[in-house]
């Protein structure tokens, strides 16, 4: 067939397609309608075929490129996905996140690990010596860090140039502050998994020194009560940016069966759910402590809400998500 | 039905996609140097974002605090994969020409545009994209840390495709049989004849003389002739 021939008889399929796929590509408010229409994949189909002509029978390349568009956005829109954002994100917090924590739940205990071990060491020797903070922390923050939770502060958790500052704001540093650390937590173990051991290592010193120091000084009416609430959160969604950055460190150190950037490719996707929950952790955890640690309610509640958020917290980590579709 | 067995020279930066249906999806990657514009352009629209919100929230107080931050945290974290989710390119690729999918051909999703960007974190270490570019440098496919990681492509946006008509004479057959490619070449002149030169066709045309056995206009009309006749035969 000739090259005219062939484009006569099938440019009304080749329309049909574009005006289909133009109307896709618009941006989803401005679609007329949201529906896949009935005959793309028929149309689609039919387009790929007559591009794979057009190539073997050497038909001129301007043809040959404009079906190629013409199937490279069929493609595009045939294979991607759709809608229901508003679902997604419910069933990623009530099924996905934590069952994706249990399946990985090795890498969750290597982490915690990593984090608490230096913690405690730490945290115990600080409570015993008052000057080994000082080898972790520069003068400046150790006596910054006292003066956040000295006795007779009325803003406990925050310095006194601080101390004029609203809850807002502490709301909004927080959430750039620590989600950032989360992301980067993750990011770094992209690094064979030294960045994310690192942090965390880092993280447990500095935390575990800090609270062991400020306990040696006598300031536990301020300091507990005022971590207590978004400890929880924030410590344990830290922990779980960690499992996520093992993860890539995992595929990049030991691919298995896998070739290496196959093996990254994939921890990398099964990281994803920890880190996209370990930021709605610590976004909670930013609202906790901005608006709960730093009112002056009195501990006893305090402590109590801490128990129950730590309580609920696990309990979602064991049960959510539990027996939909078929998951353990 | 002949297969396709062509071998593409190993220094081009085309990459074939094989679908389901058969077909190859041919995609054009970019390199550093286009990317380093795209993100040059970014980061402008970026500072001036940031310039922007912290003059205005300034006088807001504590919740304008709070707001410029939480802004802020979402510019540094989400700009790229809010763009890449809704055009598939943030304005510098854009602006650039550029577009980001997953290595097969399909277009970013969520997951992916998230892996891609929270691991600029680890490609800008030790400072400016550095282990990014040895990443890209190292790779075949261009890719930083980030795209190995999600496994998506940087590539070139199609222009938009003139079709242009082959010029309108009369079909004319060739005087000696033609291969395929010789076919091809013919016609491929003949759609090109418009964004060429008059004496550029003519020089070009002058190779034929063997076989048109006419010289200058002349014989680029011949072989006009003679692609109109390849395309539609007589008319």
């Amino acid at each position: 067939m000739r090259q005219d021939q062939f484009e006569q008889r099938y440019q009304s399929v080749w329309d049909r397609l574009e005006s289909h796929l133009s109307g896709l590509e618009k941006f989803r408010f401005r679609r007329s309608s949201d529906e896949l229409p009935a005959d793309l994949p028929v149309l689609y189909r039919q387009a790929c075929n007559h591009y794979a002509l057009a190539r073997a029978r050497r038909y001129s390349p301007q043809l040959v490129e404009l079906l190629h568009r013409l199937v490279l956005r069929g493609h595009q829109q045939l294979y991607t996905r759709r809608g229901a954002w508003l679902w997604r994100f419910i069933s990623f917090i009530a099924v996905d996140f934590p069952v994706s924590l249990r399946l990985n739940i090795g890498y969750f205990w290597i982490a915690l690990a990593l984090f608490l071990l230096p913690a405690l060491l730490v945290g115990g020797f600080c409570l015993v010596d008052d000057s080994l903070i000082y080898s972790l922390m520069s003068d400046g923050e150790v006596s910054k860090m006292a003066e956040m939770y000295e006795p007779d502060n009325a803003r406990p958790g925050r310095t006194l140039e601080r101390s004029a500052e609203s809850d807002f704001a502490m709301f909004g540093f927080y959430i750039f502050n620590n989600i950032g650390i989360g992301f980067r937590t993750f990011a770094m173990g992209i690094l064979a998994g030294v960045g994310t051991v690192f942090t965390l290592f880092y993280n447990g010193l500095v935390i575990g020194g800090v609270a062991g120091y400020l306990s040696s000084l006598g300031y536990y009416d301020t300091f507990w009560p005022f971590v207590s609430g978004h400890s929880s959160l924030e410590l344990t969604a830290i922990v779980i940016s960690g499992a996520s950055g093992l993860m890539l460190g995992r595929g990049v150190i030991a691919p298995g069966r896998y070739g290496r950037l196959d093996a990254i490719r994939l921890q990398a996707g099964r990281a994803v759910p920890l880190v996209m929950g370990a930021g709605l952790m610590l976004l909670a955890a930013a609202f906790i402590e901005a608006f709960w640690s730093a009112s002056d309610l009195p501990n006893l509640v305090k402590y109590v809400a801490a128990v129950i958020l730590w309580t609920l917290m696990i309990l979602y980590f064991i049960y959510g998500g539990r027996g939909a579709g078929g998951t353990r | 039905m002949s297969v396709q067995t062509e071998m593409r020279p190993l220094t081009d930066t085309v990459r074939a996609h094989e679908t389901p249906e058969g077909i190859r999806l041919e995609l054009r990657l970019a390199g550093p140097i286009v990317r380093a514009c795209a993100w040059s352009i970014d980061m402008l629209i970026r500072t001036i974002l940031y310039g922007l919100i912290a003059t205005v929230f300034s006088f807001f107080g504590g919740v304008g605090t709070a707001v410029m931050l939480i802004m802020f945290f979402l510019i540094e974290w989400f700009y790229p994969v809010l763009f890449e989710l809704y055009n598939g390119a943030s304005p510098g690729k854009k602006a650039m020409g550029l577009v980001v999918i997953h290595d097969n051909g399909t277009p970013i999703s969520f997951s992916s545009s998230f892996i891609r960007n929270l691991l600029r974190a680890a490609d800008f270490l030790p400072f400016l994209y550095a282990a990014g570019l040895l990443s890209m440098l190292m790779n075949r496919n261009f890719q930083r840390l980030g795209d190995l990681a999600a496994g998506t492509l940087v590539v070139y946006r199609d222009k938009e495709l003139q079709r242009v008509r082959l010029p309108d004479v009369e079909g004319l057959r060739p005087p000696v049989d033609l291969s395929v490619e010789e076919q091809r070449d013919l016609i491929s002149f003949a759609e090109r004849s418009a964004q060429l030169s008059l004496d550029r066709q003519i020089e070009l045309a002058a190779q034929l003389y063997p076989v048109t056995g006419k010289r200058g206009e002349a014989g680029v009309h011949e072989i006009l002739c003679y692609a109109a006749w390849l395309t539609r035969g007589h008319r």
